[in-house]
């Protein structure tokens, strides 16, 4: 009884969202345009397609699998053959393209960029400014003892970062240099590092506009930050509803890039080291699905803490393992990294035979960025507001280097490894996603992809909890608090990990994609709106930091002990 | 400077052995005794979302357990013995807050108990009172 009114409260604001989206834009027909040469080093692939990727992205999936036709059977077979062309009509739904110079501008890409850029100049390149305090913030220095044992500023930082450092990090990277060549490994990097502004900015307000319960807990996030800052403004009924659109999106970018996407690569991963195409899982990823979908189910249904928990300190090892890894192969290849470094500077300006020429790199980069480091999204908000301080600025502070280790690093180290081995290798067509990144490594070390195996699991893992609370978050926005509905919620969340296995890279890739972005929409908004509290804020918090109103505590006791 | 004492409680034997002892101390001397106990906690660790979530809530759960289960019924016997006593619950790592307490309230010395790990567990989990040794602002006595 209680279900079912929820279900007829969820059918309002999600058919109209859907309708919203689809009726908007006429053009969903872009489908066909045809796409010319996108990867040089792969001989022989030159079919039209509307993303360019496509093609090569669908090539992964063992033993290679097209778009056209299917070589699946059974169960995957069908789930595959009704949720494909859904992703597609939504794909081009949010993904609807403009004409700019020549090549087609994602108007969703080109929002977040602007968004991005519009922090970093209106905060002044906190960025950069604010990296330095970010670290000491961290590290403790500003933390009152008697304080502590609430969430410290670690705390919320590692856990927004479990989110965040997934299978993208090892698993688009490479699809993002066949898309684009080395050059957009520049522009990732440069939206990376202006990401790091729209995550500050929405952290903060995330921590400002939180809700803090009876029991003591807190919710925060962009939906109450829209809701409760837009209202500030006299803006009650614009913020409602561009909060429960946020709420909406978060339910579905949870399903896809929080989950389908990091299933459908840890099924591609594992499918890979138990032998390819003769492994007994290879065209039984709804058996795999399934397994993966009973252990998450275990943990977020029944409530099994000890398994999140223990992935909560295994994966923070993994990541570290996983960079430690990639730098042995980038040492064994460290002649090659000058080429590599040099091609990524190059290719950014001067793009041979990248559809869209500089402007189709600079997209794909900006686009990879995004959805690696999610800032724009405002995910990563939810998670941060349960951090307990006075100064929600601080927390903005500390977000702010979740792009930076995401992307900056994490990212930048996966491409030198792809570009510095298989990058060129005409053998390698065939893989995509972690496989190549997989190959990559075990050019140098023959056993990494084992490990590397694990590691993706364990990413995908760590990433599909972090999302299922994120996306409980925004149901229960909706719905409100109560059991049942928390269960409805994540017994869908438990369905899509096995639609995630069944269905290839590219349509999980368009169905992420198109429901990541979504959620940008009404966070940047809001973002604009409350940007001018935010920078007052900032201005008042460095000042009394300047003026040792803000206690710096480590730097007290060393004064004391000199 | 005041002659008060800092006491490190964790309810274990030893500690209520060097409670009897910083008691006697205070007696004779007229200090007051300040009863500490620690929370065992390090910003640095790993979470789910959900238990940051709720993470004040256990928090004051924590402190209100530390103070009804160990800090009251001490504080209780020493007002019978007729010492003038204080208690506090801190989170943190013992050996740190215990010297940054005693800094904060400028107490002229601590009292620990000895746990009486063997040699062996001391190298590998560390020992309290060999950090506390080392860090200690003020003059450390350590009760058998």
């Amino acid at each position: 009884m209680n279900i079912r009114r929820i279900m007829r409260v969820a059918g309002i604001p999600l058919a109209a969202a859907l309708t919203l989206t689809l009726t908007a834009i006429p053009a969903a027909a872009q489908d066909e345009r045809a796409l010319s040469e996108t990867q040089a080093w792969i001989k022989g692939i030159e079919r039209p397609d509307h993303l360019g990727y496509r093609d090569w992205v669908s090539g992964i999936q063992p033993p290679g699998e097209a778009e056209a036709p299917p070589r699946k059977t059974g169960i995957d077979a069908a789930v595959d053959l009704v949720m494909t062309p859904i992703n597609r009509v939504l794909y081009n739904a949010v993904f609807y393209e403009v004409p700019f110079f020549g090549a087609q501008v994602k108007l969703v890409v080109a929002w977040l960029v602007i968004g991005a850029i519009f922090c970093t100049v209106y905060f002044g390149f906190i960025n950069l400014r604010g990296f330095a305090q970010g670290l000491r913030l961290v590290r403790g220095d500003y933390s009152d003892p008697n304080d502590a044992g609430e969430v410290s500023h670690f705390q919320a930082l590692a856990t927004a970062l479990s989110g965040t450092v997934g299978v993208g990090n090892i698993g688009a990277v490479p699809v993002l240099i066949v898309l684009g060549g080395p050059g957009a490994v520049f522009w990732m990097i440069v939206a990376g590092l202006l990401g790091m502004a729209t995550k500050f900015v929405e952290c903060t307000l995330g921590v400002k506009y939180r809700n803090e319960n009876p029991d003591g807990s807190v919710s925060g996030g962009p939906m109450y930050a829209l809701k409760k800052g837009l209202a500030e403004l006299n803006k009650p009924g614009l913020g409602r509803a561009l909060a429960m659109l946020f709420a909406v999106s978060v339910v579905f970018g949870c399903l896809g890039a929080g989950n389908m996407f990091q299933a459908n690569q840890a099924y591609a991963q594992f499918v890979n080291v138990t032998g390819g195409g003769d492994s007994f899982f290879a065209d039984k990823g709804w058996l795999f699905g399934l397994l993966l979908a009973v252990v998450v189910g275990v943990v977020i249904i029944g409530g099994i803490k000890s398994i999140a928990r223990v992935t909560e300190k295994v994966v923070p090892l993994m990541a570290v393992l996983y960079v430690l890894g990639a730098l042995i192969v980038l040492a064994v290849n460290i002649d090659k990294i000058p080429a590599a470094v040099a091609a990524i500077f190059v290719g950014a300006f001067t793009p041979g035979g990248v559809a869209g020429g500089f402007i189709g790199v600079l997209i794909l980069g900006f686009q990879r960025a995004a959805f690696s480091n999610e800032a724009g999204l405002g995910s990563a908000a939810i998670a941060h507001s349960a951090v307990r301080t006075k100064e929600p600025v601080t927390e903005g502070l500390v977000s702010l280097l979740e792009p930076f280790i995401d992307t900056v690093v994490i990212c930048t180290i996966t491409a030198l490894v792809i570009l510095t081995t298989v990058y060129g290798d005409p053998g390698v067509a065939q893989l995509a996603g972690v496989q190549l990144t997989s190959e990559a490594m075990a050019r140098t070390v023959a056993w990494f992809p084992t490990p590397l195996a694990f590691a993706v699991v364990l990413f995908a893992f760590s990433t599909m909890i972090s999302w299922a609370y994120y996306g409980l978050k925004g149901w229960t926005y909706m719905f409100g608090e109560s059991r049942n509905s928390d269960v409805v919620f994540k017994v869908i969340f438990c369905l899509f990990v096995v639609v995630g296995c069944t269905i290839p890279l590219s349509s999980v890739l368009d169905f992420s994609d198109a429901m990541i972005f979504l959620m940008c929409i009404p966070n940047i908004l809001g973002i604009y709106f409350l940007a001018p509290i935010v920078k007052r804020e900032l201005k008042s918090y460095f000042a009394r930091v300047e003026s040792g109103e803000i206690k710096n505590y480590r730097k007290l006791r060393r004064q004391k002990s000199a | 400077m005041s002659n008060n004492i800092l006491i490190g409680v964790d309810g274990s034997d030893s500690s209520s052995r060097a409670m009897d002892f910083a008691a006697e101390m205070c007696r004779e001397t007229g200090a007051s005794l300040l009863v500490a106990y620690i929370i065992e906690w390090s910003p640095f660790t790993f979470n789910t979302a959900e238990e940051n979530e709720a993470r004040h809530q256990r928090r004051e759960e924590e402190l209100a357990r530390a103070q009804a289960g160990v800090i009251d019924p001490l504080l209780a016997k020493l007002e019978k013995r007729g010492v003038e006593a204080r208690g506090m619950v801190r989170h943190g790592k013992p050996v740190v807050a215990l010297a940054q307490i005693a800094e904060d309230e400028h107490v002229a010395q601590i009292v620990v108990g000895r746990r009486g790990e063997s040699h062996i567990g001391g190298l590998l989990f560390g020992s309290l009172t060999g950090g506390l040794l080392q860090v200690a602002p003020v003059p450390v006595t350590v009760v058998p």
